[in-house]
C-alpha cells in the first residue's frame, strides 16, 4: 500500500520539502498530485531524518502545500524500453508525444545506470568512415569512442553532426545500427533541422528522438540524456545493435545542474558550477563503449557550445577530461567559408593509434597523419610571422611551409557538408598537399611510405 | 560489534545513530543490500560515513553494521597481473561473477581463495625472527618471487614451518611469541590503508629511473625512491606519458592507479600489457603490474581510497626489497572527490572549494615514497616512486590542486598544449619542466653512461633556452636580422626538438630508448653543430648548412634499431665530416 503524504513543507525553485515521511530511500522517485488531479514527478535529493528534500522534474507552478499530494514508488526513476521505441519521438521525460499509442515496455530500466566494469570492456578500435576528412584522416573515429564537437554560438555544429549520421558506415559490415538523438533545451527551429534530415535520408525508422526544447522546463533537462542513454543501452547491449547517440547541447544540461546545486545552497565549484559536475558528466559520457557478451556499442557524439569561445570554461573543460578527444569548431574557418570548419590543431582522437593502419584504413595513415598535422602546424607559425613582418622576413623553407598551409585548409578541410569521401581519398589528398613541400622533410612517415605514396608529377 | 541506524542520506555521507562505540575509520556496511562505508566524522552518538558504493535505495532506519576494523587491504601472492576496484575487489572475479556491469554490495575476497601456490620455507625449526625477516617465498608469477615476510610487531621462535602447496587462507606455520602465545602465519597479512608499513631507514635515492623516455632520462630524470607530478590540460598526452612509464621504466613491480579516468583506459591496459613483453625480463608486462582502478562512472568515495590501496600495495612489495612505481592517473580527481566529500560533511572549505587539509593529505601520501632500508635481518634495500598526474582545470597550474603537488614532488613535468597541437609528443615543456634529482644523478650518469652525458643534457636545456630568447627578437625584426651564428643556433634547436626530443609511443622502435643511445643520438646533434659552426665562422651560407642531405639520416636515426645503432651512428658521422668539410673547403676557395 503505498502511503500519500500531504505534508510538503517548502517550496522553493526546483526543490520541495516534504515532512514526517515513513520509509523513503535515497533517490526514490516521487509523484506530486496537484488538487486539479494532474501529476509532477519529482527525486529524493537528501533523506534526513524524517524530511525528505526532493527536486522536481517539472516547474513547480500550481503546488498547493496545503492540498497537494505525494507518494514515492519505491524504485529510483525509470525508462521503459522496447524495440518499438525505433522511429518515435518522446519527451525529455520519456513520454511519447509524437501522438502515437503508449508504448508497450519490454521492461523498465533505471535511468541512471550502473558503471560498466573496466574489466569488461572492449577497446574500441573499429574505424568508422564518416566521410569528413578532418576526422577520418586525422582524428578518426571509432566504434565505442565519445568525440565530443565543441562549438560556439553561430557555428553549424547542427550540420556537421547530421553529416556524421548521414554518412558514418563501418566498411565492410552490414551490421543493424540506429540513431539515439537527445535535444536539450534546443530551439525548435535547431531540434527541427536534425528531424527533417533524418527524414530526409531515411534515417527516421531507425532514430529515437527525445525532444527537450528550449520552452520545456529547465529541469526536465536533468533526465533528458540519461532516458536517452537508457534508451541506447538498451538498444546495443540487448538488441545488440550498433548506437550513435548524438545529444545536444550539453551546456544546456550543465545549467540546469547549476540550478539545482545553487538552490540546495552547495559549495559552488568553479563558475557556480557545482563541484561534482565532473562526476556528474562522467556518469553520463562513461555509458558509452563496448562491453563483454554483448554485440552492440554505443558511440556518442555529445555537442557542446563554449560559452565566449572559450575552452577552458568549466563544461568544455571537464567534458574534454572524460571524453576521448574532441573535435573543436572554428570560427576564423567559418568565416573563411571553409565548411565543416573543424579546427584541426586543438582537436583529436585519443582512440585513433588503434583504430589506424594496415588492415583497419591504409598502412601510411599514421605517418601522414602526423606529418599533416605538424607540417600544418609549421606552416601556420609561418604565416603568423609573415602577417607582422612580411612574406620576405621567411626563409625560403617557411615559405613552402605557408603554401602547404593555405593549400591544406583550401583542400582538405574546405570538404562542405555533403561530399563523402572514402578513407583512401582522404589520405591521397593528404599526400597531394604534402608534395608542396620537398620530400626530405617526411621525417614522419616511414621511408618506405614515402617511395611508395609519393605522388608522380 | 556496533549495530546502528540511519538518519540521514545525502549522495555517498550516510549520518547513523547508535555508533558511539564504533571506531574512527571503522570500516561499516550499510543497509541491507551491506554496502561498504567508512567511518569519518563521529558526533557523540552519530557517526557520519562515506559509502564506497551507489547508495540509491538507501533510507532512514536502515541497519548501519561496523565490522570493528579499519579499511585495509590483503597482501599476499596473487596480487600481481590482477585488476581491482579503488577498495581492493577484483574486478574480473567480479565480472564473472556478475556480469558486464558491476552492481551493489558485492563480496569478493581480493586474492584468490582456491588457488594453492608452492611455498619454499628460508628457515627452519627454532629460528629466531623478527618484523620483516622473510621465512619464505612463492614463485608468484615468472619475474617476481614473492617474499612472505613476519608481518610488522611478530616476533618470536619458528615452531612449526612445512614446505608445500598452500591456499591464501591455510596456516603454513606457527610463531611462538616470547611470552609463549602462539601466532599462526598464512601466506597472506592485512594491512590498514591509510596506515604507511614501517621500514628501518629512510635513504637517499641516488639511482635513476629509467624510463627510455628521451625528455625525461635526458633533461628531467626521476631518481628511484622519487617524488614526479605530470600536470597537464586535456589532450596534452598525460596518459600517454603515464603509460609509457607503466610500460618502460625499469623497476620490478608497477602499480597503475586509475582514478576517476576513463574506462577504455584502463581496458587498454589491461588488454595491452599482457601482449608487451617487458625488454629487461622478456615476460609479459602483465607480470609486473598490479591495476587498480575506479573510473569515473564508479562511486566517488572509493576513488578517495583508491589511492591508498594502491600505495599500500605498492609498499608491500617495496618491503621485499623490489623497485615499485606506483604510477597514479589523476589525483585532481582523487582532490575532487575529497572536496565532495567535505561539502557534503558541511566544512568550511578553503580556495575553490577544496578542503583546507588538501595540501597535508597530498604530502602524507607522496611521503610514502622514498628508497628505504628494509624491516628484516638482510637489510634489503627497496624503492618506492610515486609519479602522480594532474588534470588542471583549464590547463592553469595555479590551481591549488597543482600547487600543493609542487611543493612535495622534485620533478614536474609540465606538459604543453601548444606542444600537443604541433603534435610535439611528449609535450613535456622544456622551459618550466624541472628535476631536483638532476644533481644528485649525475654520478650514476657519468659512470654508467658516458663521462660527457651531464655535458651534453645541460647543452640541450641551454640550447632551448637560447631557442626562445632568439624567437622573440625573431617575431620582431625577422630572421635576417639574426647574425649566422644565432640561426645555426635556431636549427640546433630545431634538431634538438624534432629529432631528439619527439618521442613516438606507438612506435615500436621509438617508443623505447636505451641510454646508450640516446647518448648517441645527442652526439649526432652535437657533433653535427660543432663542425658546423666552424663551417659557418669560415663564410658558409646558413641555408645551405641546414639544407645538407645528412640531416635528414640524423633525423631518421631515432628509428634505427638497437642492434644497428652503433654502426649506423659511424656512418653518419662520417657523413656530418664528409659534407660539413665539403662544404667549408667550398667556401675557402
Amino acid at each position: 500500500m503505498i502511503k500519500e503524504y500531504r505534508t510538503i513543507e517548502e517550496v522553493a525553485g526546483p526543490l520541495m520539502l516534504v515532512k514526517q515521511v515513513e520509509g523513503v530511500k535515497y533517490d526514490e522517485l516521487g509523484e506530486i498530485e496537484l488538487p486539479d488531479g494532474s501529476v509532477r514527478r519529482c527525486r529524493v535529493l537528501e533523506v534526513n531524518g524524517r524530511n525528505v528534500l526532493v527536486q522536481l522534474f517539472e516547474s513547480s507552478a500550481g503546488i498547493n502545500l496545503a492540498h497537494s499530494k505525494v507518494r514515492f514508488t519505491g524504485h529510483g526513476v525509470q525508462m521503459p524500453v522496447s524495440p518499438d521505441m525505433l522511429g518515435r519521438v518522446f519527451s525529455g521525460m520519456g513520454e511519447p508525444i509524437d501522438g502515437g499509442a503508449k508504448l508497450i515496455p519490454e521492461k523498465s530500466l533505471d535511468i541512471n545506470g550502473t558503471p560498466i566494469n573496466p574489466a569488461a570492456r572492449y577497446y574500441p578500435s573499429e574505424f568508422i568512415q564518416t566521410g569528413i576528412s578532418t576526422i577520418d584522416g586525422l582524428n578518426t573515429l571509432v566504434r565505442g569512442q565519445k568525440l565530443p564537437i565543441f562549438s560556439g554560438s553561430g557555428l553549424p555544429h547542427a550540420n556537421l553532426a547530421a553529416q556524421i549520421a548521414r554518412q558514418a558506415k563501418v566498411r565492410g559490415s552490414d551490421s543493424k545500427f540506429a540513431v539515439v538523438f537527445a535535444a536539450v533545451g534546443i530551439t525548435f527551429e535547431e531540434a527541427d533541422f536534425f528531424i527533417s534530415d533524418f527524414k530526409k535520408t531515411g534515417a527516421i525508422d531507425r532514430t529515437v528522438l527525445f525532444i527537450n526544447l528550449a520552452s520545456d522546463p529547465a529541469i526536465e533537462r536533468i533526465s533528458t540524456p540519461r532516458m536517452a542513454l537508457t534508451a541506447a543501452e538498451y538498444l546495443a547491449f540487448e538488441c545488440d545493435m550498433h548506437v550513435l547517440v548524438i545529444m545536444t547541447d550539453i551546456t544546456n544540461y550543465a545549467e540546469a545542474l547549476r540550478e539545482v546545486s545553487a538552490a540546495r545552497k552547495e559549495v559552488p565549484g568553479r563558475r557556480g558550477y557545482p563541484g561534482y559536475l565532473y562526476t556528474d558528466l562522467a556518469t553520463m559520457y562513461e555509458r558509452a563503449g563496448r562491453k563483454m557478451g554483448s554485440q552492440g556499442s554505443i558511440t556518442m557524439i555529445p555537442i557542446l557550445s563554449m560559452p565566449e569561445d572559450d575552452k577552458t570554461h568549466p563544461i568544455p573543460d571537464l567534458t574534454g577530461y572524460i571524453t576521448e578527444g574532441q573535435i573543436i569548431l572554428s570560427r576564423e574557418m567559418y568565416r573563411k567559408g571553409y565548411m565543416p570548419p573543424v579546427d584541426v590543431l586543438p582537436s583529436l582522437s585519443r582512440l585513433k593509434d588503434k583504430g589506424i593502419g594496415e588492415g583497419k584504413t591504409r598502412e601510411d595513415h599514421s605517418g601522414v597523419l602526423n606529418q599533416l598535422f605538424s607540417s600544418y602546424a609549421r606552416g601556420k607559425d609561418a604565416k603568423e610571422l609573415m602577417v607582422v613582418l612580411g612574406e620576405a622576413a621567411l626563409t625560403p623553407m617557411d615559405r613552402l611551409y605557408a603554401k602547404f598551409a593555405d593549400a591544406f585548409e583550401e583542400k582538405f578541410i574546405n570538404q562542405g557538408f555533403y561530399e563523402d569521401r572514402t578513407i583512401e581519398k582522404t589520405l591521397d589528398i593528404g599526400w597531394e598537399l604534402l608534395s608542396i613541400l620537398p620530400k626530405s622533410e617526411m621525417k614522419r612517415i616511414k621511408p618506405q611510405y614515402v617511395e611508395k605514396y609519393w605522388p608522380k608529377k | 560489534m556496533v549495530e546502528g541506524k540511519i538518519l540521514k542520506v545525502s549522495g555517498p555521507l550516510v549520518v547513523a545513530e547508535g555508533m558511539r562505540e564504533a571506531n574512527m575509520f571503522d570500516v561499516v556496511r550499510v543497509g541491507d543490500a551491506r554496502l561498504i562505508g567508512e567511518i569519518i566524522e563521529m558526533h557523540g552518538d552519530r557517526a557520519s560515513i562515506q559509502v564506497y558504493e551507489e547508495t540509491a535505495g538507501i533510507g532512514r532506519g536502515d541497519k548501519v553494521v561496523s565490522t570493528g576494523a579499519p579499511l585495509s587491504v590483503e597482501l599476499g601472492p596473487g596480487l600481481l597481473s590482477n585488476i581491482y576496484d579503488g577498495i581492493q575487489r577484483p574486478l574480473e572475479a567480479i565480472r564473472e561473477r556478475c556480469g558486464a556491469n558491476i552492481t551493489k554490495g558485492i563480496d569478493e575476497p581480493a586474492l584468490d581463495r582456491s588457488k594453492t601456490w608452492h611455498f619454499v620455507p628460508a628457515h627452519v625449526f627454532g629460528d629466531k625472527v623478527g618484523p620483516g625477516d622473510v621465512y619464505g617465498t612463492v614463485q608468484e608469477t615468472e619475474v617476481i618471487t614473492h617474499k612472505i615476510m613476519v608481518p610488522p610487531g611478530v616476533c618470536g621462535t619458528i615452531v612449526d614451518l612445512v614446505e608445500g602447496d598452500y591456499r591464501i587462507t591455510d596456516r603454513i606455520g606457527k610463531i611462538k611469541r616470547p611470552d609463549g602465545t602462539i601466532e599462526e602465519i598464512m601466506l597472506s597479512q592485512k594491512w590498514p590503508v591509510r596506515v604507511s608499513r614501517p621500514y628501518a631507514q629512510k635513504l637517499p635515492p641516488v639511482e635513476p629511473m629509467i624510463t627510455g623516455q628521451r625528455s625525461i632520462d635526458a633533461l628531467f630524470p626521476i631518481a628511484k625512491g622519487g617524488t614526479a607530478c605530470v600536470p597537464g590540460p586535456f589532450g596534452a598526452g598525460k596518459t600517454v606519458v603515464q603509460h609509457q612509464l607503466a610500460k618502460w621504466s625499469d623497476v620490478d613491480v608497477v602499480i597503475y592507479i586509475g582514478c576517476g579516468e576513463r574506462g577504455n583506459e584502463m581496458t587498454d591496459v589491461l588488454r595491452e600489457f599482457p601482449e608487451l613483453t617487458d625488454p629487461r625480463t622478456g615476460k609479459s608486462l602483465m607480470e609486473r603490474t598490479v591495476l587498480i582502478a575506479n573510473t569515473s562512472d564508479m562511486p566517488v568515495a572509493a576513488r578517495e581510497a583508491s589511492i591508498y590501496t594502491g600505495i599500500t600495495i605498492a609498499e608491500y612489495y617495496r618491503d621485499m626489497g623490489y623497485n615499485v612505481a606506483v604510477i597514479a592517473d589523476s589525483t585532481s580527481r582523487w582532490a575532487e572527490a575529497l572536496r565532495e566529500m567535505s561539502g557534503r560533511l558541511e566544512e568550511m572549505p578553503g580556495e575553490e572549494g577544496y578542503p583546507a587539509y588538501l595540501t597535508s593529505r597530498l604530502a602524507q601520501f607522496y611521503e610514502r615514497a622514498g628508497k628505504v632500508v628494509c624491516l628484516g635481518d638482510d637489510g634489503r634495500i627497496g624503492t618506492l616512486s610515486a609519479i602522480g598526474a594532474v588534470s588542471p582545470q583549464g590547463g592553469d597550474i595555479s590551481e591549488p590542486v597543482t600547487q600543493a603537488t609542487l611543493r612535495i614532488v622534485k620533478v614536474f613535468w609540465g606538459l604543453d598544449s601548444a606542444l600537443a597541437y604541433k603534435r610535439h609528443f611528449p609535450a613535456i615543456n622544456w622551459l618550466n619542466s624541472y628535476s631536483l634529482y638532476r644533481d644528485r644523478l649525475s654520478d650514476w650518469f657519468s659512470e654508467n653512461v658516458s663521462a660527457r652525458w651531464m655535458e651534453l643534457t645541460g647543452k640541450c636545456l641551454k640550447i632551448l633556452q637560447q631557442e626562445a630568447e632568439l624567437n622573440e627578437i625573431v617575431q620582431l625584426v625577422g630572421m635576417d636580422a639574426l647574425s649566422g651564428e644565432d640561426r645555426l643556433t635556431l636549427e640546433i634547436a630545431r634538431s634538438v626538438r624534432e629529432d631528439f626530443l619527439q618521442q613516438f609511443a606507438f612506435d615500436d622502435v621509438d617508443g623505447y630508448t636505451q641510454l646508450d643511445k640516446q647518448y648517441e643520438m645527442l652526439t649526432l646533434v652535437f657533433d653535427f653543430e660543432a663542425k658546423a659552426a666552424a663551417a659557418v665562422a669560415a663564410g658558409a651560407d646558413i641555408e645551405e648548412v641546414s639544407n645538407l642531405p645528412v640531416r635528414e639520416q640524423i633525423g631518421r636515426f631515432k628509428a634505427v634499431p638497437y642492434a644497428d645503432y652503433l654502426a649506423e651512428s659511424e656512418k653518419i658521422k662520417q657523413e656530418i665530416s664528409r659534407q660539413l668539410d665539403a662544404l667549408t673547403e667550398k667556401v675557402e676557395a
